[in-house]
């Protein structure tokens, strides 16, 4: 690894200033994925900006209308031991504690986990069902993206030099509503998925009002599988119904073979786990109105 | 317990390096700190097979910070001849060529050249300034397409041996040996051989099977700090399983005598065999000449996959016959270990142990090591075994299936026995296979039902043949009744322990008033490396000898003392007597100084052989059929330990082994590019089990003692990670029907499976 100079700004401010001095400058927040591609020499950097000390990207909390404000540089083990997130967000604290080990977990964020678009990253299927709008900010302004336009290929995203992702917005859950996160690993956990399945459904009766359902790991980025939910909606929650949305989903994905896993298996792996994560999502959502 | 024969041997002490471990005040490589020292990079061949054409370190040389830039030409020039590498002997050109590469890289990471510099940073930006002009080759990458005579060759002077004569044959095959027992005839094709007695089996199976290069996954990565002294003495720190062989080697390589070199074994965080050979001691030693400066180098995470020695890949073939009554009539195995770059010898080791668990009346054991363009082969726990036992226990597994019989009752009808010759010549001695069988049949976990879907159970046998070889040792007599012992053996796993315990048990102390050391190169007497699982069973022999020198010495005081011959003192329990009189082993050292001085007593041996150790692992797995994903249910591990020094620490190696036999069965490999490039080389890809992979492990400790040994002590280091492959793919097989033949057992190699048996 070369040597780079480091700086911890206060303030967004300070950051964007930084940032735009520095054209050879990257933000770093927990980095888990950044320092490891610099010590392999696959990214390099001049200046590392540290985003942690930045109030804006260390908020957890609910405003008014209950919707949560997640900052960016938010560690995983605080997401996952939130009280707030774990009543109203299970999905989201259970994606948080299984993100790498518990050190990893001291130091990753969602925010981070995001901006390295990394095709198989965990945390961007469970944002984008549970509906979660991008912050963005540089120095001419805030812009609000949704999670699933964020990504644009491998390890590519929509910022521009001198931006920085500030944090989420989290719409408040929808009563009869639930999530869950599925992937495969080869081992137990401390992996990173070869596929994985995110869905979120609202039941209305014996119905299912919305669904939602998304995908990491089989796509040159993690993807929004919209014709998946636009199926269920008002379906009965049936076996046969979630079965024929994850055939959906099936189709959908678009892996490649490397050294993870190869087309086959992850397609296949798709369908079984987009059939599992509905069937887990329907029985919180089931809980939920009971 | 009264009946127990020892008072220290089988008990379970504090291990004597406990403290240094758990505060983390244990000094291995990497916390080596000398005046002066400066830090090196090594730069690595990008390709997997080219030829240097040319090589421009002058702008690294320029680099601000660089003291030093090394490459194969600051290598010296002496004769070729053969050298023992332990685990085998190869030509010297061979051993400095994979130091650094001269004319041509033969695997991605070979070392090319290196820097020494104010840091690491430094040395690692100047190292990528170096000019390498390569001429790209075509690399030869698969074990079975090396051995065409059409396939690029890895080395144009590579002549194959053939049952143990060089002959004039070039490519890639660097050996070609055979195993005969029993009655064989010329092959229908009349180029090899096969044995007589498939004709009266009833049951023939005949499978082929392929194993994935894998790595011994030590978590400290390899390192060096050199000194070369303005003397002209070589002073080298390194984690090395052997202090001695290290210096041998790297007198050989740098054309010293071994006296010029001193090697300090640091502490070892794990080795598995990795650990044997050199790599970085003649670079950072090279590096130290040239800018009079101490040098270290410690490697990154990526080299240590690439560019230190895993252990091989193979293709192995195992046809075996059975009659009804339920014994093996035949057996004929091909085999084909991918050595790497340069040739290892380890496919001999597997074809010693595959079908050393069954008397096998007719048997044809063809083997070859063959060269490929991938990092140089080392030994890796029971080199070559683990393999050849997947191959061949599975066989068995399918022929006690196809037999009807209980598959433990199958291997009971045919288990080795003393006197039991083996495919490569020699009888067993006195060996445990049929008492582990045993034990493995009467285990509550064998017999306990194994309920709920898509779960099954599998078992499999094992044998690694262990070593002896010279150790030595020096035992000194503190005035306050405790001693210092003195030995060569790096400690890899409690060692000091267990061989203090064996000092102990002669010296009538406890544990802790043994003091063991584990000495540099310029203070104890040749001590071979700590591997073979040897290091109990012979540097414990040493111990003992060491300590029965002792008590002669200590008789003649006692004699002196209370003037009568030293016949007719005896010891007993810490306890000098004659007559009525007697002395504590403490009283009489407090008298030394007016008896003569120091006592020092010493031990050195140099068994020829040692007990070969049996293995036996129980598995139940559960196969999740829709990803493919299979889970450990229970893991029993059970050994023939001869006789337990310490255990704990055998049940500790049982544990490690079975958890590194669950690697190789269930996630390990190393993973190419079309290139020859490993795809994997970070422990993120490369996947080695974790806590939460693995159940808890029982082990069984069979107690069968060697009769040679002095305290019937077996080496336990090694066979225990032979069994697991073989035990976990049966116990697949029993949980949903279909017999994976390649390690790892993928899941999409198992939901394939399960798919095709559908349709």
């Amino acid at each position: 690894m070369k040597w780079f100079d480091y700086a911890a700004p206060g303030s967004l401010t300070e950051a964007f200033e930084l940032l735009a001095r520095h054209p050879g400058a990257r933000p770093l927040a927990g980095g888990t994925d950044l320092l490891v591609q610099m010590r392999a020499g696959e990214r390099q950097a001049d200046l590392l900006v540290d985003v942690k000390r930045i109030p804006e990207l260390n908020e957890l909390g609910c405003d008014a209308s209950g919707t949560l404000r997640l900052g960016a540089a938010v560690p995983c083990c605080v997401i996952s031991e939130s009280e707030l997130v774990r009543r109203r967000w299970p999905a989201l604290a259970e994606v948080a504690a299984m993100i790498g080990g518990v050190p990893i977990q001291s130091r990753a964020s969602l925010g981070g986990n995001l901006c390295n678009a990394a095709p198989s990253a965990d945390g961007p299927p469970v944002l984008m069902v549970l509906r979660a709008i991008c912050r963005v900010a540089g120095p001419s302004g805030e812009r609000r993206l949704p999670v699933e336009e964020f990504c644009i290929g491998p390890g590519k995203t929509v910022l521009a030099p001198g931006e920085l992702l500030v944090g989420f917005e989290i719409p408040p859950p929808e009563p009869a509503s639930g999530a869950c996160y599925l992937r495969f690993t080869p081992r137990a956990e401390m992996d990173i998925a070869v596929a994985g399945a995110a869905a979120a459904v609202r039941v209305e009766g014996e119905a299912i009002g919305w669904a939602r359902l998304a995908l990491s790991a089989v796509a040159p980025t993690p993807l929004l599988v919209r014709e998946a939910g636009e199926y269920l909606a008002g379906k009965p929650a049936t076996e046969d119904a979630i079965r024929a949305a994850a055939e959906i989903a099936r189709d959908a994905a678009r892996p490649i073979s490397d050294v993870r896993g190869t087309a086959e298996h992850r397609r296949r792996l798709v369908s079984v786990l987009a059939e599992r994560a509905l069937r887990v999502a329907v029985a919180r959502a089931r809980e939920a109105q009971a | 317990m009264s009946d127990r024969p020892y008072e220290v041997i089988g008990t379970r002490p504090v291990r004597h390096d406990g403290a240094d471990k758990v505060t983390g005040r244990a000094k291995f490589g990497a916390d080596v700190r000398l005046p002066g020292m400066v830090y090196g990079y090594v730069l690595r061949s990008p390709h997997a097979h080219a030829r240097i054409r040319r090589l421009d370190t002058t702008r690294a040389e320029q680099f601000p910070g660089v003291l030093a830039v090394v490459t194969a030409a600051d290598l010296p020039e002496s004769p070729d001849r053969p050298v023992d590498l332990v685990e085998g002997t190869l030509p010297l050109r061979y051993v400095r060529a994979n130091v650094l590469a001269r004319d041509k890289v033969l695997y991605k990471g070979h070392a090319v050249a290196a820097v020494a510099a104010v840091n690491r940073h430094v040395a690692e930006e100047a190292a990528s300034l170096i000019e390498v002009d390569y001429e790209p080759l075509p690399a030869v990458l698969d074990v079975l397409g090396a051995m065409r005579e059409d396939a690029p060759r890895v080395h144009e002077d590579l002549r194959m041996r053939e049952f143990g004569e060089t002959t004039e044959r070039a490519g890639n095959i660097a050996e070609h040996f055979r195993f005969v027992l029993g009655e064989v005839e010329p092959s229908p094709t009349g180029e090899g051989l096969v044995p007589k007695g498939f004709a009266d089996a009833d049951v023939i199976v005949e499978r082929e099977f392929r194993t994935a290069m894998v790595h011994q996954g030590y978590l400290e990565p390899q390192n060096a700090t050199a000194l070369w002294n303005q003397d002209g003495r070589v002073y080298v720190w390194t984690s090395t399983q052997g202090a001695f062989s290290a210096r041998e080697a790297i007198a050989w390589v740098l054309d010293l005598p071994v006296s010029r070199v001193c090697v300090y074994p640091m502490e070892v965080g794990g080795a598995f065999g990795g650990k044997i050979r050199i790599y970085l001691e003649p670079v950072a030693a090279l590096l130290s000449r040239k800018c009079g400066r101490p040098v270290q180098i410690v490697m990154p995470r990526r080299d240590v996959f690439e560019a230190t020695g895993p252990t091989p890949g193979t293709v192995i073939r195992v046809k075996m016959g059975a009659r009804k009554d339920g014994r093996i009539s035949a057996a004929q195995v091909w085999m084909a270990y991918e050595t790497g770059a340069f040739p290892s010898g380890q496919c001999a080791f597997g074809a010693m142990c595959i079908l050393a668990p069954y008397d096998i009346p007719n048997l044809v054991i063809d083997g070859y090591d063959v060269v490929v363009n991938k990092p140089s082969t080392a030994p890796y726990r029971a080199p070559g075994a683990t393999q050849a036992a997947f191959a061949a226990e599975s066989v068995v597994d399918e022929l006690a299936e196809k037999l009807g019989m209980d598959p433990i009752e199958f291997r009971l009808k045919n288990a080795a026995r003393e006197g039991t010759r083996r495919a490569d010549g020699p009888k067993h001695a006195r060996i445990g296979c049929v008492e582990v069988l045993e034990a493995m049949r009467n285990h509550p976990h064998y017999r306990a039902p194994l309920e709920g879907q898509n779960r099954g159970r599998g078992v499999a046998l094992g044998y690694w043949f262990n070593i002896g070889w010279y150790s030595a040792c020096t035992i000194s007599v503190n005035p306050d009744g405790t001693v210092n012992l003195v030995e060569g053996s790096v400690d890899l796993s409690g060692t000091r322990t267990s061989i203090a315990m064996q000092a102990a048990e002669v010296l009538g102390l406890r544990p802790d008033q043994v003091h063991p050391v584990v000495a540099d190169t310029d203070s104890i007497g040749p001590t071979a490396v700590t591997g073979g699982s040897r290091t109990t069973y012979a540097t414990g022999w040493a111990a003992y000898e060491a300590a029965h020198d002792v008590i002669r010495q200590m008789k003649q005081r006692a004699a002196m003392i209370w003037d009568v011959e030293p016949a007719a003192i005896s010891f007993e329990r810490g306890v000098f007597r004659t007559g009525e009189r007697t002395m504590t082993f403490a009283e009489l050292a407090a008298r030394l100084e007016e008896t003569g001085g120091p006592v020092i007593g010493r031990g050195a041996v140099n068994p020829a052989s040692a007990g070969g150790s049996f293995a036996g692992a129980i598995a139940d797995v559960e196969v999740d059929p829709g990803t493919g994903k299979v889970r450990l249910l229970r893991f029993t591990s059970l050994q023939d330990a001869g006789r337990a020094v310490h255990p704990t620490a055998v049940e500790g190696q049982m544990q490690g082994g079975s958890a590194q036999g669950i690697g190789w069965a269930l996630f390990e490999e190393y993973a190419w590019t079309a290139e020859g490039a490993m795809a994997n080389s970070s422990l993120l890809d490369y996947r080695e089990p974790t806590a939460l992979d693995v159940p808890p492990i029982e082990t069984v400790i069979v107690e069968v003692p060697d009769p040679e040994h002095p305290f019937g002590v077996r080496g336990v280091g090694e066979a225990n990670i032979v069994p697991p492959p073989a035990a976990i793919a049966n116990a697949v097989y029993r949980a949903v029907g279909v017999r994976l033949r390649q390690l790892p057992l993928k899941a999409s190699a198992l939901v394939d499976a399960l798919r095709a048996r559908e349709n």
